[in-house]
């Protein structure tokens, strides 16, 4: 049976840009009211473009920023409440990954020192068992226990991302959020990287958080996946559900603008004009009524809330007043969800994972 | 060091220094920043030897011999009132480099943390030190260690107290801008999201990021503190007379350019190479430090 390991309710950030002498503050709603359910032991992923607020999402689940309203509950505690101290205790069980491998890393401490950090800022074990720790971490992601001596710029971009992963690994957490984890890695680099992830949740029973844009990663990984669009969810659900059967036209749009590699395997897209709007002064009535072709008078006016859609049980939620009208194309074939390139790179790491004498210790292909 | 692929490859490579090693293989591999660390510690080793060195008394007038030349029995002339120049030099020397030396570290230990303490907390501890920091940077550098100077009382001791607090809004502002811009880093953020204190994530995350600035500006200040107790000697609230101090001894000279410029050349060329000296040894430790090879 599963448990909620994270909950967030009603939770909303305000970021202000600009604050004039008189008058109203100008306020950008990051994240406008997200509620979320996250059962142990799942990857979760929330996707959107850029500037939809899944960063400040992130953050606000780990309270690396405080919300504005709204609260988050780590295994039935409230974390946006916590005193600075219990926070600080609790971060032991909730790890964060950073998208940027190369300025996420204190370039003046050694690789050793980074990953044996959070058991000293924890008071976990003596100086030689930190340092026994450390290397039997390096060894799990795939490094030598001689690395823990150089400095992070000495490394790749890959190799750093794992030392990440290492650092966030060391106290033993249970959930541990990655905001856009394999981004700014090559794409040789991030299957690579998304299959540590994953060795790493079945080895520890991690819940794993994966904040990102590219669908195929997400596809690979994760079993349900939240849409965000312009600071809210528009659509939660199982990932297989999601792809195939989207309910939001917004998802729809996401999918179709997967490229397909296949030759006349192209079909008529959905096309998204414009940018995202202005989040200083979201339109009014559904935030996505600007560029979703389906808009109808209602959709001007009036917000939709997120509510269950499709059949009982399967916990899929949408916020769209016409998901129940709408037959929206999701991706039918499942080989063209992935393009071909993308296949072959993990088919190809999946070959030389199962021929490896242990997880993740290869790196070429 | 380029990047490497393939771990298998790795374990074959050398160990890497560990970081002491690697400091001075660093720093021993800069030619300028070891003429740097020479020059200093020509100076300092002139500063302490000055008592055992065959000098003769730097105070001893002598009126047959004022304002004259380098000689054999003065190799750097003698000043207006027939002292040995290079005498005077040589126990200057201990004077200017307290100056310069105890004034800065002065400047950088108190101003340092409260500018990291401004950057860091922000809000109102940011406003009282930043407020206070301008209204010490209101008066110029000059006018407000004489002002110092002349408050605390005339010793060579209260004048580098005076030198060093009024050096010190330079070393705040500093360390505020830095502080403020390494708190943007990821890493910092990383920093936080382990769980680590803030004294921590002070000591370990932020001043070592800041430290080369820093550096940079305290050699540079040097410079400034050892001129600055110099004119504070003139006007008698620095260094006492008949004791010599090279800033002293060069304001007197400015009086007798023409008749006598033996007398500003010398105490100006240690100056000078002083100054050089320590520029030099701070870019070189500050390159040494950085874990980055260049």
């Amino acid at each position: 049976m599963t448990r909620t390991i994270l909950k967030a309710t009603g939770l909303r950030k305000d970021f202000v840009t600009q604050k004039p002498l008189f008058g109203a503050p100008t306020v950008v709603k990051a994240v406008n009211g997200v509620d979320l359910d996250i059962q142990a032991g799942e990857t979760f992923a929330i996707v959107g473009e850029s500037g939809c607020g899944k960063s400040t999402l992130a953050r606000l689940l780990v309270r690396l920023i405080e919300p504005t309203e709204g609260e988050v509950w780590f295994n039935d505690r409230d974390i946006a409440h916590l005193p600075a101290d219990d926070m600080r205790a609790l971060r032991k069980d909730l790890q964060f990954i950073f998208q940027d491998p190369f300025s996420s890393l204190n370039p003046r401490m050694t690789v050793g020192a980074l990953i044996e950090e959070p058991l000293r800022a924890h008071g976990q074990g003596d100086s030689a068992a930190r340092q026994a720790r450390v290397a039997e971490l390096l060894g799990r992601v795939g490094l030598t226990p001689a690395h823990a001596d150089r400095f992070p710029h000495e490394f790749s971009g890959g190799q750093r991302q794992r030392i990440g992963i290492a650092r966030a690994l060391a106290t033993g957490p249970k959930l541990i959020i990655g905001d856009e984890p394999v981004s700014a890695l090559d794409v040789s680099i991030q299957a690579q990287v998304v299959n540590i992830l994953e060795d790493l949740k079945a080895e520890f029973g991690l819940t794993l958080i994966v904040i990102a844009h590219d669908l195929a990663v997400i596809r690979h990984m994760s079993d349900r996946v939240a849409v965000m669009y312009l600071g809210e969810l528009v659509e939660v659900g199982r990932c297989e559900d999601l792809f195939s059967a989207p309910r939001h036209p917004y998802t729809e749009a996401l999918l179709a603008a997967i490229p397909i590699a296949s030759v006349g395997a192209r079909k008529a897209r959905t096309q998204l004009d414009g940018d995202l709007p202005n989040p200083i002064s979201p339109p009014p009535g559904c935030r996505f009524h600007t560029r979703c072709p389906y808009a109808s008078a209602r959709c001007k006016t009036e917000h939709p809330p997120l509510r269950a859609a499709g059949p009982q049980g399967a916990g899929h939620q949408v916020a769209c007043h016409h998901a129940d009208d709408l037959s929206l194309q999701g991706l039918q074939d499942a080989s063209a969800a992935r393009s071909a390139a993308a296949s072959a790179r993990f088919d190809l790491y999946r070959a030389a994972r199962g021929a490896a004498p242990g997880p993740a210790t290869s790196e070429t292909t | 060091m380029s990047t490497i692929a393939d771990p298998q490859t790795q374990i074959t490579d050398p160990a890497p220094a560990r970081r002491g090693s690697r400091f001075w293989t660093k720093f021993r591999a800069n030619r300028a920043a070891l003429l740097g660390g020479v020059l200093v510690t020509f100076f300092v080793a002139v500063a302490l030897l000055a008592p055992v060195l065959p000098l003769v008394d730097p105070t001893a007038t002598d009126w047959l011999a004022v304002r004259k030349p380098p000689s054999p029995a003065h190799p750097f002339g003698t000043d207006e009132i027939g002292r040995d120049v290079l005498s005077r030099m040589g126990w200057g020397a201990q004077a200017s480099l307290l100056a310069g030396v105890v004034s800065v570290a002065i400047a950088v230990l108190l101003g340092v943390p409260l500018g990291m303490l401004a950057g860091y907390l922000r809000g109102w501890t940011d406003a009282i030190i930043s407020r206070m920091t301008e209204a010490l940077l209101a008066a110029p550098f000059l006018i407000l260690a004489i002002a110092l100077a002349a408050f605390l009382g005339p010793s060579l001791s209260n004048a580098m107290i005076a030198i060093g607090l009024s050096a010190m809004p330079i070393f705040i502002r500093l360390a505020r801008a830095q502080t403020l811009s390494v708190m943007t880093e990821d890493y910092v953020e990383s920093a936080r999201a382990i769980g680590l204190r803030d004294g921590a994530l002070i000591w370990r995350y932020i001043l070592p990021n800041i430290i080369p600035p820093i550096l940079v500006q305290s050699t540079l200040t040097i410079a400034t503190a050892i001129i600055a107790e110099a004119s504070l000697s003139f006007l008698g609230l620095g260094q006492q007379p008949p004791a010599p101090s090279w800033g002293s001894m060069l304001n007197i000279a400015k009086n007798f350019l023409e008749q006598a410029p033996w007398m500003a050349l010398y105490p100006g060329i240690a100056i000078f190479l002083v100054v050089l000296g320590f520029n030099l040894l701070g870019d070189g430790l500050r390159d040494a430090l950085d874990p980055r090879d260049h």
